[in-house]
């Protein structure tokens, strides 16, 4: 249990004295999660958003594929997209296995059906009302698509913390397509299974901490964008 | 609209610019190796001294033998750091690595509480192992196909014994040798492990483990560290003059010096043995 207390006092003593290989971790969590986030965006909002507002054949099916993906296994996608990124492998000579960037591959994957699910279940919970006091107040197809995506911007905003939540945390991927490289490819999470894995348990705990730290800080941001 | 429109706008700034900067890089050499040499910090000691002689970046990814194995075989490292000396034969024969070149051996030792249940200490390897078979005494075993995992396993072997598996007195971790080392304390266990980590292990410790060494000193104990480079010949994309320098450093006279020096506790964790 001692190791407890001590991960809080390492935690601290981390953090003061900027710590070149924790803030090292630290910069490698931040880029990787940001890359992934940001291509999970990009690419899942409007999917999620064409999911939850058209109505076309098969929607519902693509639903359910959606939300079993919301289950993938981290250590799963980490084997898959090795697989792909190995020299060996059909996308080899991109020279991204053992990056941050391969990393970021693995972690899209991961957010993208969350991004997509969430998102989809806002814009499919905006009051009918809403939709039919706009026409009979004469709005066009046009009005009506962008009031619906100004109206669902709190469930995106909600579904890219969640998403967020699950990139920084994993593990799985960081540590089959980053190899845990020291100075490189080495996360805080992948650098918590290390220390544990030395026996270093304090460390461990310390570097929790140090991610829920920057967690908090990410959702305090976050609340300040919704207040606006 | 307009804040986060600008948020936006600075994070592909930044996303962009970190990744250029990813793309001017020094020379790097990709080693895959076993836990044991990054565990005990051999690898942080050496790869500052190895750039400083040779300018070249070292950088590791630390796995059982066995994956580190099939990372070179799939072209994704270009040298190898391992001690399963059967397995790394079988490697370079297939056709997957050339210069394989030993470079320092420690020795295996088989560790447990003081207590002793199973009675093990200065019995000889086979000894050890039929007394711990025989009383049921609890065993954590790797079971990673690891180096060290491979070697238990070859030692089950020659004592005559069946290969425990599913028996409620062997545990199989999976996991690295210092997680090994813990759970086998936490569970009152025998485990075999490296010298080297053991001496780790007691350093983490405070000098004063709950797990001491009972049997040591066979020959059959010896754990052979060798370094491969991946074949340029199956691995196009393989940096070979890189890795045959790492190659000729590492058993170069003045690495073997570091390695020779490189102590905890006043211990040497590694004998080099380069030819």
């Amino acid at each position: 249990m001692d190791f407890i207390a001590e991960g809080f006092v390492q935690a601290f003593r981390l953090l003061v004295s900027l710590d070149p290989e924790t803030f090292s971790a630290i910069l490698a969590t931040l880029k990787v999660s940001s890359y992934s986030m940001a291509a999970s965006l990009i690419v899942g909002v409007p999917l999620g958003f064409l999911l939850g507002y058209a109505r076309f054949k098969g929607r519902k099916q693509i639903r359910l594929i959606v939300d079993t993906l919301l289950s993938l296994p981290t250590v799963f996608v980490g084997l898959v997209v090795y697989a792909f990124l190995s020299n060996r492998g059909p996308f080899g000579e991109w020279g991204l296995l053992f990056t941050l960037p391969g990393i970021a591959i693995g972690q899209a994957i991961l957010a993208l059906p969350i991004v997509i699910a969430l998102t989809a279940t806002a814009v499919e919970s905006i009051d009918d009302h809403l939709r039919l006091t706009l026409i009979s107040l004469g709005a066009g197809r046009k009005q009506l698509f962008l009031t619906s995506l100004w109206e669902v911007r709190y469930g995106v905003l909600a579904a890219a913390v969640t998403a967020y939540g699950r990139v920084m945390t994993e593990v799985g991927i960081s540590m089959m397509v980053g190899g845990n490289i020291k100075w490189h490819t080495r996360t805080i999470t992948t650098a918590i299974a290390l220390e544990t894995n030395k026996g270093l348990f304090g460390m461990g705990v310390a570097l929790g901490l140090v991610l829920l730290f920057i967690a908090f800080f990410v959702n305090v941001s976050v609340s300040f964008l919704r207040k606006r | 609209m307009m804040k986060i429109g600008k948020t936006l706008a600075i994070c592909v700034l930044i996303i962009t610019l970190s990744a250029l900067s990813a793309l001017c890089e020094t020379d790097v050499l990709m080693m895959a190796t076993t836990t044991s040499t990054d565990n005990t910090g051999l690898l942080d000691y050496l790869a500052p001294e190895f750039k400083k002689d040779t300018g070249i970046e070292l950088r590791w990814t630390a796995a059982g033998t066995g994956k580190a194995l099939k990372l070179g075989e799939n072209c994704d490292v270009d040298v190898l750091t391992v001690h399963a000396p059967g397995a790394e034969k079988t490697f370079v024969e297939a056709g997957y690595g050339v210069d394989r070149r030993e470079i320092m051996y420690n020795d295996f030792v088989i560790i447990g509480p003081k207590s002793d249940p199973a009675d093990l200490k200065g019995k000889s390897v086979s000894d050890a192992l039929t007394a711990i078979q025989k009383k049921e005494a609890l065993f954590v075993s790797r079971g990673d196909n690891s180096g060290t995992n491979k070697k238990e396993i070859i030692l089950w072997k020659e004592a005559g014994l069946r290969v425990p598996e599913k028996e409620k007195w062997y545990i199989q971790t999976g996991q690295g040798m210092l997680s090994t080392i813990n759970i086998a304390a936490e569970r009152n266990g025998y485990t075999m492990t490296d010298r080297g980590t053991y001496i780790k292990y007691e350093f983490n410790s405070g000098g004063n483990p709950p797990l001491a060494i009972l049997v040591e000193g066979d020959d059959s104990l010896k754990n052979q560290y060798s370094v491969i480079a991946v074949n340029p010949g199956h691995c196009s994309g393989a940096e070979y003059e890189t890795a045959k320098r790492f190659i000729d450093w590492i058993t170069g006279s003045k690495a073997q010096d570091l390695i020779r020096n490189f102590k905890l506790l006043g211990k040497p964790l590694f004998i080099p043995n380069a030819e």
